[in-house]
């Protein structure tokens, strides 16, 4: 474990050209279009310095800070699968070549990426990806070559948003796992400092070229302080006991017509979720027949036909298709990887047009229990 | 833009093949044949294993293997044309393109099968993913114990492989069975269905593994009086199928409960999908 | 040389019946024997009596106006055909139809039925015979009715 290290505004702003010159490309959260999002930084002023957010069931809004903190509000709409789970993707392009066809290699590598500004939760959710699309029977190389050898910059969160809920799901608020360098912003009057620890050999060599001095006892204590207050924000809750079981055996549960009438099967919820992962795959060809395409793009289980099979839909009603969302977040995921599929970063509370709200949806099923014997009663 | 020739083994790029042999099995059914364009080996399968198939420019479908597993370079599809992709695949002509994935998914447990009495329950095109387990008994004989083979289907002119039904039914310890729901006077089969075979299946239950493909209800039924017979619950196998997009567990289409069908199956225990086959839009 | 009462007794559909019933049931059977392309029974005659099928296949068939006879359903060896003997009106509401050469045992139907309004313990244990055919025939109709290999059901 490395000893953390204290940095000051202007040494931190080194780290983005300290990234540069080892040939990463740099991503991190800025300011566009109302929201904070992900997109390439040329320097820590790109950041959304004195943005905050407010967000509930259904709201989100920026908000000036009365002070210029670089990571003074959560997580945005996007997450950081855009990078290594692209929206869309080509899968191949191939061309006609007699009777037969060839498949051509067309996409340069992608590029070498930094991501500064990950937070805890969005860790745990790259963890929980990386063990979908590579660390089961097989390795998607589209998601492999852009994960492998990303630099992350973590940070811990010094304040939560109503819908956070990581404390909930272990995930957070502060960074656990595979980091290179994880800071905790501390902003006050007449202060701006960050407390740096690198979290591996790459991570301490970006540090060491920042020239950080070392934190007295007490600066540590308030870095802590910061976090804990952060958790101690955080009022969502959802009960995980048992959820696994609790879900499977309320299939039949008559909350999920509750939250059918309320549902618009938009989808935004999958595509903000940091954890989805369901794609289609769409194929294009030119007027010439010569060229075809197959992109892979991002798919959400709220859609009808995602279940077709010839005929008709599997999962037709929205009943059955927010369920079966839910239900692989929070409980078959356990059975497929090992892991919950949440990580209580709570975008699919903040960017649900009608608020629906995954912890409020566990706690009235796990409140009142229906077995299907009893949910069946009187509909033979 | 560097353009060049793909020498990856990326599991999401189809091997080109081209098409040796159609034969139209139905009115909308048709078996291809393909081997690979490029005179490589082809790939090896388990019966019940499928494969993703691409026609240029149109789509990819999850299709099973319904050829003969001994037979190297050649993959057998059998296609039912009910929408634009499968009636693409099945418009190819001898000679054109089809692009392979694959093979994916679990086989058939026929090594687990080995000195017992196997039975087949096939319905409709679920005969075509059972062919190979066939081929394989009737191939090593002596491994085995009785082959009972019971196929249903609408009428009779939707049965699949007619000819080579009657050629099995002449193969020694094996019995074939055809029902289908609706005759015309000429069948001189069975009418009902497939499940009203089993009172004429000559084996013994208690050390008899069954393997049954076709529409889900069907699967139900069939498992369900299997077990009514005297066969135990893990010996009864089922092949699942539902939409599909990559068959290698990333694109979460498949999902039916905690499995994804296109690498923990497509073939299944009946007591792994007891608990699940009656759940409606599950 | 099999005698009646063996026969009945080693038929499927009276397996297990004790000794006694058998012996009572061997007094209402006979022998029959149907050739390929002829009707063992015809809709609306009566109905008086039924068949353990040794051998041989019979369709069960109905005809209906500007359509050809309909095949509802084979039966075969093992299997037992017709049960209009026992319900009022006792009218068959199908033809049989022996595909193939068919051997069977008849049952009297009336004979059948006096003995059992005498003696409710036969009574009971045909009926419970039948209800099961009768189960096995409605699961059946049912499943077929799904009409499961047509698409876009």
């Amino acid at each position: 474990m490395h000893a953390p290290a204290l940095l000051t505004l202007d040494q931190l702003a080194r780290l983005v050209p300290a990234l540069h010159s080892r040939g990463y490309q740099v991503v991190g959260p800025t300011v566009r279009d109302g929201a904070i999002v992900y997109d390439v930084l040329e320097g820590i002023s790109d950041l959304p310095v004195g943005w905050t957010d407010e967000q509930e069931a259904g709201r989100y809004r920026l908000r000036r800070r009365n002070d210029d903190a670089l990571f003074g509000y959560v997580v945005g709409p996007q997450s950081w699968k855009k990078y290594v789970h692209p929206a869309e993707v080509r899968l191949l392009t191939a061309e006609r070549s007699g009777h037969t066809f060839r498949i051509l290699n067309n996409d340069p590598s992608p590029p070498r990426r930094a991501f500064l500004g990950v937070r805890a939760c969005e860790l745990a959710a790259i963890a929980v990806q990386d063990r979908v699309l590579q660390g089961d029977r097989y390795r998607d190389p589209i998601y492999a070559a852009r994960r492998e050898g990303i630099f992350i910059v973590a940070v811990n969160c010094t304040q939560a948003a109503p819908t956070c809920f990581c404390t909930s799901m272990g995930t957070g608020p502060r960074v656990r796992g595979a980091y290179d360098l994880a800071l905790t912003e501390l902003v006050g009057p007449g202060k701006h400092e960050f407390v740096i620890e690198a979290g591996s050999d790459a991570g301490a060599e970006v540090l060491a070229e920042l020239a950080p001095s070392a934190p007295s006892e007490a600066v540590c204590q308030e870095a802590e302080a910061a976090v804990e207050r952060a958790a101690s924000q955080i009022q969502r809750r959802m009960d995980t006991t048992g959820i696994r079981d609790l879900l499977y055996t309320n299939f039949d549960h008559p909350r999920w017509d509750n939250v059918a009438q309320r549902c618009l099967t938009c989808a935004n919820c999958t595509m903000v979720c940091p954890t989805c992962f369901c794609t289609t795959v769409e194929d294009v060809s030119d007027v010439t027949g010569m060229h075809a395409e197959r992109w892979r793009k991002w798919d959400s289980c709220f859609t009808q036909n995602f279940s077709y099979i010839h005929g008709g839909n599997i999962r037709s009603s929205a009943k059955s298709r927010y369920r079966q969302w839910m239900t692989h977040k929070l409980a078959s995921w356990i059975d497929q990887f090992g892991s919950s599929g949440c990580v209580g970063c709570g975008r699919c509370i903040t960017w649900c047009p009608v608020g629906i709200d995954i912890t409020e949806e566990v706690r009235a099923i796990r409140e009142s229990p229906a077995s299907s014997k009893e949910s069946s009663h009187g509909n033979p | 833009m560097t353009m060049a020739t793909a020498t990856t083994t990326d599991p999401m790029l189809p091997q080109p093949y081209s098409v040796r042999q159609v034969v139209k099995e139905t009115a909308d059914t048709f078996t291809l044949t393909l081997e690979p364009s490029n005179g490589a080996g082809g790939n090896r399968f388990q019966p019940g294993q499928f494969s993703m198939l691409w026609v240029f420019g149109v789509g990819e479908l999850p299709i099973s293997i319904s050829g003969d597993p001994a037979e190297r370079n050649r993959l057998a599809y059998t296609v039912r044309s009910v929408g634009q992709a499968t009636h693409a695949l099945v418009s190819r002509e001898v000679g054109g393109a089809v692009g392979v994935r694959g093979p994916f998914g679990t086989g058939w447990p026929v090594e687990k099968a080995e000195g017992r009495d196997v039975l087949v329950v096939a319905g409709g095109i679920g005969l075509a993913p059972l062919r190979p387990v066939i081929y394989e008994v009737l191939h090593h004989r002596e491994k085995y114990g009785r082959l009972v083979v019971l196929y249903g289907a609408r009428s009779p002119r939707e049965l699949l492989y007619r000819k080579e039904l009657a050629a099995w039914a002449r193969q020694h310890e094996t019995q074939v069975l055809s029902t289908v729901d609706y005759g015309g006077l000429s069948w001189r089969g069975q009418v009902g269905v497939v499940t009203t075979l089993f009172k004429y299946a000559r084996l013994q239950p208690e050390r008899s593994l069954a393997f049954a493909c076709g529409p889900e209800i069907m699967m139900r039924f069939v498992a369900r009086d299997l077990e009514t017979r005297g066969l135990a619950r893990e010996n009864i196998y089922l092949s699942m199928e539902r939409n599909m997009k990559c068959a290698l567990g990333f694109c979460g289409h498949c999902q039916y409960g905690p499995h994804f069908i296109c690498k923990d199956g497509p073939i299944f225990r009946y007591d792994q999908m007891r608990p699940l086959l009656e759940k409606y839009e599950l | 040389m099999e005698t009646l009462e063996r026969i009945i007794a080693d038929h499927p559909f009276f397996a297990g019946l004790e000794s006694y019933y058998t012996n009572l049931l061997t007094g209402c059977a006979s022998n029959v024997r149907f050739e390929k392309g002829t009707y063992i029974f015809r809709e609306g005659e009566e109905a008086n009596e039924f068949y353990l099928i040794r051998a041989g296949k019979v369709a069960v068939e109905i005809f209906a106006p500007q359509r050809k006879p309909i095949m509802l359903a084979t039966v075969a060896e093992g299997e037992v055909l017709g049960w209009s003997w026992l319900l009022p009106p006792y009218q068959w509401r199908f033809h049989a139809h022996a595909i193939e050469t068919v051997r069977a045992i008849a049952l009297d139907g009336k004979c059948l039925r006096t003995k059992c309004e005498q003696n409710h313990d036969l009574g009971y244990e045909i009926l419970k015979r039948f209800a099961q055919i009768m189960e096995q025939r409605l699961e059946a109709t049912r499943f077929q009715l799904l009409d499961v290999y047509a698409v876009g059901k």
